[in-house]
């Protein structure tokens, strides 16, 4: 599904991605955790193509292309979803026509007819009601207004409409409340399949209890400092990213 | 000051004086042989004046525009009236600044409203007519009004009695259809205590009866003025579109005075000509609030100018100002907003705000916020934007499959389109919505988007 290699990134000069190498096959969840700053939202920007980042060396090909050749949108058509840390409010365009315009472009690029309009509000309302969300947020400004899990909870809304291959989910649980963080985690479980793949950005071990993650990575100035199963999480919860820093400085 | 083209005018008023409305009012007479003179003395703005140092006007200057002496005859194609003409509404048509009985819809008034043209208010109100003319605005403003004055061939008079609420808007629709003329109006709106209504203008490009079609590249010149009195806790909303033709002149001037806990709300659409420039000056009492909001789009070289002057001359008024502008290719915006508190305006509620878009490198904004706060115990604020659009936005847009293009068209058209939103007249909302789709700087703008 994708694969980094020898990732090297620079913003204004800085180099904050030092080399990451990370293999993603269909169907996997891998989680990426560490300290702030150390690069995660970087990684997730890189991979969904914002400007600003300038790629030094390296690749990372997906489904056998050249990813960081395609240009932001032509990423989402071919299914890379980034849920947004920080979603963006767009005042003016509401919701449900974003949704709209956004799968159409989907389907328009798979040589897909558009969306009927009737099929399209049964999906809509499907998983509205999945989300355990109010159908007056369709109709709203995107984002606008929105509280911090309203926004959470819609970039999740756009993810199960849009039914992408990729899911990066950057820090997706953080400001969810216990409750809004199960009906998040349901809303990813129903998208789990063979074919589908999550990296999922987190600072708590928590999210890995209701969706469990085939891979736990560490990512610790810029560079992938430890990987191993969801029981890593775990020790990283009770022992601090200041073990695998240890670690590192040792070795 | 060019007196030779007031000279040149002077000439003309003497052709077509005795065909003006209410010329056996001595009093009336009066008034405009002092405009004329005041008129020849400074001719039109300069920018040399401080509130029309971003607009020169000397294009008007140098061209010499006709009135119309009386209706046009042929008849206005009835199907292209009709796009801009709303349904349940008293419509009042001016033709080449003559009104036009005939496309006018003024059935049904409630007793005691009247809506007519200045010209029949001359004859059968004359004394409500002097009360009123000149009281809102002076000739010494500047030349436009004092122009204006001068050569007012007709206009629209409103006065709504006390306690009386219209259910209906009232809409003036100005069309000119002819090249080189100068459409001459003035109206007066009444509002008397704690009556309500809405009043719609609209100024449209020159209509061609035999192409069917508006003729985009005529010049004509557009001179209005609008004098309102808005009484004790009356309510009065007025709307405002110009989408004059792309060559056309337009002046247009509202001047509102509002007395004790009266409510006013503009709303100002300036879409059309090649030199636009509004100016809406209001007046507040005690406890008065004005709201003005503003919606402009350039493109090619057009020059847009809205000026507006809020008055805060009591204590406890409230305004709120906001202007947007978007701008592509060569044109140039400017808003210049003053906020004037007097002395005893103390506990002054107001806040502006203007922000304009840039679509291209050559396009210009000139934003001048102005406060001269006289009075120590207020709250005022403003705030000014001149720049792109977000990065971010277009980004998340992008990130969702939008291509780039689209992105920026829908963040413009949602940026434009939140004042349209602020229309509260199903009709006039769709109407000034097409025209904002037909006028938008870029190609492909879609009103699903919102
Ligand atoms: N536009 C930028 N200009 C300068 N530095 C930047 C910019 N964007 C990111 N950085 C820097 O890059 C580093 C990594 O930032 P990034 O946002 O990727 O961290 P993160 O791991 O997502 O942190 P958090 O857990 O706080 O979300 C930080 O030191 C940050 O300050
Ligand atoms: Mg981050």
């Amino acid at each position: 599904m994708l694969s980094i290699k020898d990732l090297t990134v620079n913003v204004n000069d800085k180099q904050i991605l030092k080399g990451i190498n990370l293999e993603i096959k269909p169907g996997e969840i891998h989680a990426i955790m560490g300290p702030n700053g150390s690069g995660k939202s970087t990684l997730s920007h890189v991979l969904s193509g914002k400007a600003g980042y300038t790629v030094t060396g390296g690749s990372a090909t997906y489904q056998g292309k050249d990813l960081l050749e395609m240009s932001p949108e032509i990423r989402a058509r071919e299914g890379v979803f980034l849920a947004f840390q920080y979603p963006v409010e767009i005042p003016g365009v509401s919701n449900i026509y974003l949704l709209k315009a956004a799968l159409n472009s989907i389907r328009k690029h798979n040589d897909q007819p558009e969306v009927d309009a009737m099929d399209f509000l049964t999906l809509v309302k499907e998983k509205v009601c999945l989300l355990e969300m109010d159908e007056k947020f369709l109709y709203r400004a995107v984002n606008e207004g929105f509280s911090g899990g309203e926004k959470k909870r819609n970039e999740i809304l756009q993810m199960a409409i849009l039914e992408p291959k990729l899911c990066i989910m950057d820090e997706t649980d953080s400001g969810l409340d216990i409750d809004a963080l199960k009906i998040v985690a349901e809303g990813v479980n129903s998208l789990r399949s063979a074919e589908r793949s999550f990296v999922m950005v987190t600072h708590y071990q928590r999210l890995l209890d209701y969706i469990k993650p085939d891979f736990v990575h560490v990512l610790a100035q810029g560079r992938i400092v430890k990987s191993g199963g969801p029981e890593l999480a775990l020790e990283l919860e009770e022992k601090g990213y200041g073990w695998v820093e240890d670690n590192q400085a040792a070795a | 000051m060019n007196t030779a083209t007031a000279t040149r005018y002077a000439v003309k008023y003497q052709a077509i004086a005795s065909a003006l409305p209410g010329q056996t009012l001595p009093w009336l007479q009066t008034l405009r042989a002092e405009a004329l003179m005041a008129f020849s003395e400074s001719g039109f703005p300069s920018p040399r004046e401080e509130e029309w140092r971003y607009t020169n006007v000397s294009a008007i200057e140098k061209k010499l525009f006709s009135p119309s002496i009386s209706l046009p005859a042929g008849s206005i194609d009835a199907q292209w009236l009709k796009s801009y003409q709303l349904q349940d509404a008293w419509v009042l048509v001016l033709v080449n600044g003559h009104f036009s009985a005939e496309l006018s819809v003024l059935d049904d008034l409630p007793e005691a409203v009247s809506v007519m043209s200045m010209a029949e208010a001359l004859a059968k109100q004359p004394d409500q007519v002097q009360k009123h003319l000149g009281l809102a605005t002076a000739q010494s403003e500047h030349g436009f009004v004092a122009f204006n004055t001068a050569w007012f061939t007709d206009g629209l008079f409103v006065h709504v009695p006390a306690k009386q609420v219209l259910d209906r808007p009232i809409q003036l629709l100005h069309i000119v259809t002819d090249a080189d003329i100068m459409s001459t109006t003035r109206n007066i709106i009444i509002v008397d205590e704690m009556a309500e209504a809405k009043v719609i203008e609209i100024f449209i490009g020159v209509y061609s009866a035999t192409s069917s079609e508006i003729v985009a590249d005529n010049a004509y010149l557009t001179a209005a003025v609008t004098e309102v009195y808005v009484g004790q806790n009356a309510d009065l909303t007025l709307y405002k579109m110009q989408s004059e033709s792309e060559k056309a002149y337009h002046f247009g001037g509202s001047y509102i005075k509002q007395a004790r806990d009266a409510r006013f709300t503009h709303h100002n659409f300036a879409f059309g000509g090649l030199l636009a420039r509004s100016d809406i000056h209001a007046d507040l009492d005690h406890a008065s609030e004005c709201e003005l909001n503003g919606l402009y789009l350039g493109s090619k070289r057009q020059h847009i100018d809205n000026h507006t002057r809020i008055n805060h001359l009591k204590p406890y008024a409230v305004s709120r100002e906001v202007y947007k502008g978007v701008l592509d290719d060569r044109a140039r915006g400017v808003f210049q907003g003053r906020v004037i508190v007097a002395i005893d305006a103390q506990q002054t509620d107001s806040q502006m705000n203007n922000r304009n878009l840039l679509l291209s490198d050559d396009a210009e904004a000139d934003t001048k916020p102005q406060l001269e706060i006289y009075a120590d115990d207020v709250k005022c604020g403003h705030g000014v934007t001149v720049g792109q659009l977000d990065e971010k936005s277009i980004f998340y847009l992008q990130s969702r499959g939008i291509d780039e293009e689209t992105a920026r068209n829908m963040l413009t058209f949602a940026f434009a389109n939140e004042m349209v939103d602020k229309i509260k007249i199903k009709g006039l909302h769709d109407m000034v919505l097409e025209q904002v789709l037909t006028r938008f700087p870029q190609e492909g703008v879609n009103k699903e988007w919102l």
